[in-house]
């Protein structure tokens, strides 16, 4: 058979959904984005028995009330692209509220398929589950699985399959009843839509009625373009709407949820769960819970953890970054070797492999600090610092789940700020969420590490991880003021809801672990690969051409010259080895001034020379200058192109100085000028890839707002240290 | 003895029932669609550092809400 059958993958957050979705498909799945909607969509694929299944993970939800963007987009996807089955994966432990989602999906007509996972856990917990009683009772496959090794998978894919065959995508919407006052309105719309045939080619006529009652706005602005009878619908939902208001002192929309738990509860009541009175999970989370997010110890606890984990990264991570600089370093001394002096050489030593191997040095070390991230986000120890910070977050006008942006972005440094303001639609409101997305920036992620990394190895050698920790602190600092600034100005507005669940505490899975991991570090890799190889002949490009002027060639050449004949006479009157060096040493020094001479007259050096009567009050000069246009393009690139920049004046393959010591011994630099430099990098305008998600997201009018303001920020600041720091 | 009280007054490891859910718009729906409608048992688990938010046990998991959305919430306070 050649057929190609379409499998959604549904649940509510922390169910073992994406789990499931690994173990399907392994490493064979592609990203995307769900048409329409900005919510990121994964697809893999898996086949059985010679079927292809095209398995699509829909975000996570609760509800299919499109109130965030998750579930407008899972729930556009049943309804546009019909998948011929659904399979809900269900956290067997929290059924109740689990089930809410099921019937929604139901109710909808989508071929359900329940996943009862983490069944380990129930039987552990001594609490019987009757799946086939539920199976029975709900009239759709219910099958128990582990998603954490895979117990039931096959199974579950079979019964997706088979259902999938039976319904052909579509399946007898569920019917709920509401109460006598909804349903004889439901009743009355669903006629007057199944006549008019209304909306009904993609959805059921009662859950059309359903939504208008709902008020869900989505589905109303679709009916309105759709028709006259609309207006009629909401006629009768205002009706309904006044008449609960009158008699029960509510609304539709509250009748309506307690009846669908109401329902579900009668299920479940119906012999599906026997509970033994001991929640040995929820006691375990309770107890480390009690400890973890003390009034007291619960801050210090979270210090401590982050703390620690640089000291880790950098004790672990600069082992094998030692082994990839060494290895880049030999082949750019290979190349060098092997390759006729010129142009060509030039390009790929100084462009390609110092550019694109300045980053991909840090990849160890971004590696493991992914993989501490990934460990705490399994764990749900993430959730508990949403939790605990949220107060202070409320505070400075963001939300406790701006800590997660914040954290991907580099709040834990080697975070990327673009998944981190992708992760920002997470939150609800759209203040919030502009403030998260645009203060996100200004956390220490995997690209502005380097840069700091390098100024801190050269001018606070001692101070490694430490430096770094003030470094995070201050990204967060400003993050927050700025925020703060931010939401009593421009961004005004109330407040929104915290209703998060706190996940119970699960020991993370190694191949889990490893697929968030590979999953963040491969998109810095990629980055490194395509934009900034780019970036970097670009830049070199800039650094090189035009060259220096004949006449001024031919001064060095006669300077070479002058100096060369008095080595030669030397050499002929047998003087000493140290007299030959001096004269080594002035032909040295000739060439490096040939190639600074050379770079300042180069495009980036016209343009890094223009700025420096700008930028002179900040401490940098038009190398520095040079190095931090390109971090516009992305921040990995100042560390490239300072390298470039410093290698281009460097010609004796002898000195093997590290771009630090380079720094730490060049005039131009100064300990002050490191700092300044540090507190520019990390406020100013966010790299170009950043720009182009926060314009996705939020709009160009703020992704520009973003650049301007971010670079005014830092330029401010830098100029304010550096003046005060050189005069103390 | 029961006495209806709004949630945000409810102490740590004590158990009530909702009674009331005085909310609408957004904020209502997402109260509503975790779960939290009149009739369900909650049990206080614990508060943030800072006192708020708040995390509540209810239908075996656990959920967090901050004391001003709390106060949409009335509950009676149940013995033991």
């Amino acid at each position: 058979m050649n057929e190609e059958l379409t499998i959604a993958l549904a649940g509510n957050p922390n169910s073992g959904k994406t789990t499931m979705f690994n173990a399907l498909t392994g490493a064979r799945q592609h990203v995307g984005n769900y048409p329409g909607v900005t919510v990121t969509r994964k697809e893999g694929f898996h086949t059985v028995n010679g079927t292809r299944l095209r398995i699509v993970d829909l975000p996570g939800t609760y509800s299919l009330t499109p109130y965030t963007e998750e579930e407008l987009a899972a729930r556009s996807f049943i309804i546009g692209e019909k998948p011929h089955a659904v399979i809900d994966v269900v956290d067997a432990g929290t059924l109740e509220r689990s089930l809410y989602l099921a019937v929604q999906f139901m109710e909808l007509g989508a071929p359900v398929v329940i996943a009862l996972n983490m069944m380990d856990e129930v039987k552990r917990r001594k609490m019987t589950l009757d799946s086939g009683r539920l199976s029975t009772l709900l009239g759709v496959p219910v099958v128990e699985t582990v998603a954490r090794d895979g117990k039931g998978a096959q199974e579950m894919i079979a019964e997706a399959v088979q259902h999938a065959r039976a319904h052909n995508g579509h399946a007898t919407p569920l019917r709920i009843s509401y109460g006598a006052d909804v349903d004889a309105a439901l009743d009355e719309m669903e006629r007057a839509i199944v006549a008019a045939r209304f909306l009904t080619d993609r959805l059921p006529a009662r859950w059309v009625a359903l939504k208008y009652l709902e008020k869900d706005e989505e589905i109303v602005t679709r009916g309105r373009a759709a028709g006259v009878l609309s207006r009629e619908l909401e006629a009768v939902s205002d009706r309904l709407a006044e008449h609960l208001r009158a008699t029960l002192n509510t609304d539709a929309e509250s009748l309506i949820a307690d009846h669908r738990y109401g329902y579900i509860a009668s299920l479940l009541r119906q012999g599906v769960v026997r509970k033994d009175v001991t929640h040995e999970r929820l006691r375990i989370s309770d107890a480390v819970d009690k400890v973890l997010t003390h009034a007291l110890l619960g801050p210090i606890i979270m210090l401590g953890v982050l703390y620690g984990m640089f000291q880790l990264t950098f004790a672990v991570g600069e082992i094998p970054m030692g082994y990839v600089e060494d290895g880049f370093g030999w082949l750019s001394e290979t190349v060098e070797a092997a390759m006729p002096d010129g142009l060509v050489r030039s390009l790929v030593v100084s462009g390609v492999i110092d550019g694109v191997g300045g980053v991909l040095g840090f990849v160890p070390l971004i590696l493991f600090m992914f993989l501490c991230l990934s460990v705490l986000e399994d764990l749900g120890y993430m959730a508990r610092m949403a939790y605990m910070l949220d107060r202070v977050f409320k505070f400075f006008g963001l939300h406790g789940s701006s800590v997660m942006p914040f954290i991907i972005s580099g709040g834990i440094p080697g975070g990327c700020a673009v998944p981190g303001v992708m992760a920002a639609r997470t939150l609800r409101s759209p203040r919030e969420k502009l403030a998260t997305i645009l203060t996100a920036p200004f956390m220490s992620c995997g690209a502005k590490v380097p840069v700091f990394i390098l100024l801190i190895a050269a001018f606070f050698p001692q101070h490694g991880a430490d430096a770094l920790f003030v470094i995070t602190l201050a990204g967060w600092a400003m993050a927050l003021l700025v925020a703060k600034l931010l939401r009593h100005t421009v961004i005004k507005g109330p407040a929104t809801p915290f209703l998060m669940e706190l996940p119970p505490y699960r020991i993370p899975t190694l191949r889990g672990v490893l697929i968030h991991t590979w999953e963040r570090g491969w998109q810095y890799i990629r980055k490194a690969g395509t934009v900034i190889l780019a970036i970097s002949i670009l830049l070199w490009a800039a650094m090189t051409f035009p060259g220096l002027p004949e006449d001024q060639t031919a001064r060095f050449e006669s300077m070479r010259g002058d100096v060369q004949a008095e080595l030669d006479a030397a050499t002929a009157s047998g003087a000493q080895a140290e007299a030959l060096a001096t004269f080594e040493d002035k032909l040295a020094d000739i060439d490096n001034l040939e190639a600074e001479e050379t770079l300042r007259n180069s495009i980036a050096g016209r343009v890094g020379t223009a700025f420096e009567p700008i930028t002179a009050p900040a401490g940098f000069d038009w190398r520095t200058n040079i190095a931090l246009l390109g971090g516009f393009a992305a921040k990995e690139v100042v560390v490239s192109t300072l390298g470039t920049a410093f290698s281009l004046g460097e010609v004796d393959p002898e000195d093997a100085d590290s771009l630090a010591s380079k720094l730490a011994e060049d005039p131009a630099f100064s300990m002050w000028s490191a700092v300044s430099l540090i507190i520019f990098t990390l406020l100013y305008a966010p790299c170009f890839v950043t720009v182009v998600v926060m314009a996705r997201e939020a709009g160009w009018k703020w992704a520009g707002f973003s650049v301007v303001f971010n670079t005014a920020l830092a330029y401010g600041l830098a100029v304010i240290v550096y003046q005060i720091g050189t005069r103390i | 003895m029961t006495s209806e009280t709004g949630l945000r007054t409810v102490p740590v490891n004590t158990r009530a029932r909702i009674t009331a859910v005085h909310a609408d718009g957004e904020l209502g729906r997402r109260i509503r669609d975790m779960g939290l409608i009149p009739g369900t048992e909650i049990a206080v688990t614990g508060k943030a550092p800072l006192r708020d938010p708040v995390a509540l046990r209810l239908r075996d998991f656990t959920l967090t809400l901050r004391n001003n959305e709390a106060d949409h919430i009335r509950v009676e306070i149940l013995e033991g």
